[in-house]
């Protein structure tokens, strides 16, 4: 079975290209999006078919920019969506689920977004994979580049969490440290992208890569029965993530499998990198860059390439935009695990916080049913938490020592 | 004179010259300057009330000129200019 798109369009100005790998309108560089055949997906595709499909995105394959004989499958995707009363119960919620994305085989929801890029370069016929990351993008291309056997060239800024660099570099990539944040990795690659002939997934493969990303929509759909949620909360960096799930809903009522969706749609930063929320605030559609400085690095984007095209999303869907200082984004992780035994990265500390934020200001109404994105593992920023540990008991291998360290500490009211 | 990085899509203007120079005091000059040398540049970085484009990202050496003061910018010799498609990463 091939792929049911048969080309792009510029979002702007309407003109269209072949299947190429090119990412920019070569008129008014504004971004390209895949034509899909929806009639005949709408053919392919029924309830009954996806649910007798492999336990992942490849669930899906018609409504993905890339044919599936070229996938390279870790098993990304068709991740948990679970039921968080007792989270809910704190945030002020009647009704609360969590797209659990730390179960990745990267740990993070990039191996969607990756999963369509890899699949898509080998059937471009690129031998080479690059990407500009932040860090949990550049630790799914350098797996998925290892299984395919594919050379990979990964950018990360310098300053990244261990985890993250550690987990670039076991997969034996072509592991690049760049002096400078992650939109100056960004413009590096951009004009690397000009000279190299390598599929850089966020670049010259971006319209396809980023389809990835409605697999996060499609699940949400069908685990809950076929039917979209009122709300749904997102991390927003380049914003990319958080506009395809609201595409992907769209998507699902255009091929007949779910009813017209009214989910709004809501989106959090960290306060330390917040250009769209701000913006958002400013009630403006015009964002303005930032130089980051936040811990969720993940989501330091301070020149979001779907910054506008998220504000225009939030207006048109009624969802709100809200940023997290680095203590709140901290005090969220906590609590997402102390609940509901979750472990995000920084990220999901992000979403959680401002989920909170919502409630608290109205924004969010308790009785709406709402689902937020965990879109990332915690043991990759363990840095941003680890006070935690430094309250463990240290005893010596006997019953007594441990006796007597639990009384002192009763006593003295410490856990 | 500056140097100015031209991306893929405006080598088609150029000659498949992937660097032009050119001479100006800011960046609006600098974009006359180059329409002036290559016939038809302006209108795909500006649009009709000559703004840069929305997905148009311009950096004189490796700043954003919107941290800078966008067109109105200086440049002086020497500068590197560089046009970069904004809708990458992420």
């Amino acid at each position: 079975m091939d792929s049911y798109c048969d080309g792009l369009k510029c979002r702007e100005c309407g003109r269209e290209y072949g299947l190429e790998p090119i990412f920019a309108c070569e008129f008014c560089f504004g971004p390209l999006e895949v034509n899909y055949r929806y009639e005949d997906i709408r053919e392919a595709m029924s309830v009954a078919g996806v649910e007798a499909g492999p336990n992942s995105l490849w669930r899906y394959s018609p409504l993905l920019p890339c044919s599936p004989k070229y996938k390279i499958d870790l098993g990304a995707g068709f991740t948990p969506l679970i039921k968080a009363d007792r989270l809910a119960k704190v945030l002020g919620l009647s009704n609360l689920w969590l797209k659990n994305d730390t179960v990745n085989p990267t740990w993070s929801f990039k191996d969607r977004v990756v999963s369509i890029a890899i699949a898509r370069a080998r059937e471009f016929g690129f031998d080479a994979i690059a990407c500009a990351s932040t860090g949990n993008l550049a630790n799914s291309v350098a797996a998925h580049a290892a299984a395919a056997q594919m050379d990979a060239y990964v950018f990360i800024p310098s300053d990244l969490e261990q985890g993250k660099i550690v987990g670039s570099a076991i997969y034996a990539p072509n592991l690049v440290k760049v002096n400078g944040s992650y939109d100056d990795v960004n413009r590096l690659c951009t004009e690397l992208s000009m000279k190299k002939h390598w599929a850089f997934v966020n670049i010259n493969v971006r319209p396809y890569y980023s389809e990835g990303s409605k697999t996060l929509g499609y699940e949400i759909c069908e685990q809950l029965g076929w039917r979209a949620p009122s709300h749904i909360i997102a991390p927003m960096a380049s914003g990319s993530m958080y506009t395809k799930i609201w595409k992907s809903l769209q998507e699902l009522h255009k091929i007949g499998l779910i009813e017209e969706p009214n989910t709004r749609m809501s989106g959090a930063q960290a306060l330390g990198c917040s250009p769209i929320s701000t913006a958002y605030k400013n009630n403006t559609f015009t964002f303005v860059p930032q130089k980051p400085n936040t811990i969720a690095k993940s989501l330091a984007i301070g020149n979001p390439a779907d910054g506008y095209y998220a504000l225009k999303q939030m207006e048109e869907t009624n969802g709100h935009a809200e940023s997290a200082t680095d203590e709140e984004i901290i005090e969220a992780i906590n609590l997402l695990a102390e609940t509901e035994g979750i472990f995000a990265e920084t990220a999901g500390g992000v979403t959680i916080a401002c989920l909170k934020k919502l409630v608290q200001s109205g924004a969010i109404h308790s009785s709406e049913e709402v689902v937020a994105v965990i879109s990332g593992g915690g043991l990759k920023t363990v840095e941003a938490v680890s006070e935690v540990a430094n309250n463990a008991m240290l005893v010596e291998a006997n019953a007594t020592a441990f006796e007597k360290e639990t009384a002192q500490r009763s006593s003295q009211n410490v856990r | 004179m500056a140097s100015i990085k031209i991306p893929t899509p405006l080598r088609s203007l150029t000659n498949d010259e992937d660097t032009i120079v050119a001479n100006a005091s800011n960046l609006k000059e600098l974009i006359a300057e180059m329409e002036n040398s290559h016939p038809g540049i302006a209108e795909r970085l500006l649009d009709e009330n000559d703004e840069l484009r929305r997905f148009v990202n311009v950096f004189i050496n490796g700043e954003d000129v919107r941290f800078l003061d966008g067109l109105d910018s200086p440049v002086r010799d020497d500068d590197e200019v560089s046009i970069v498609p904004a809708v990458a990463g992420g």
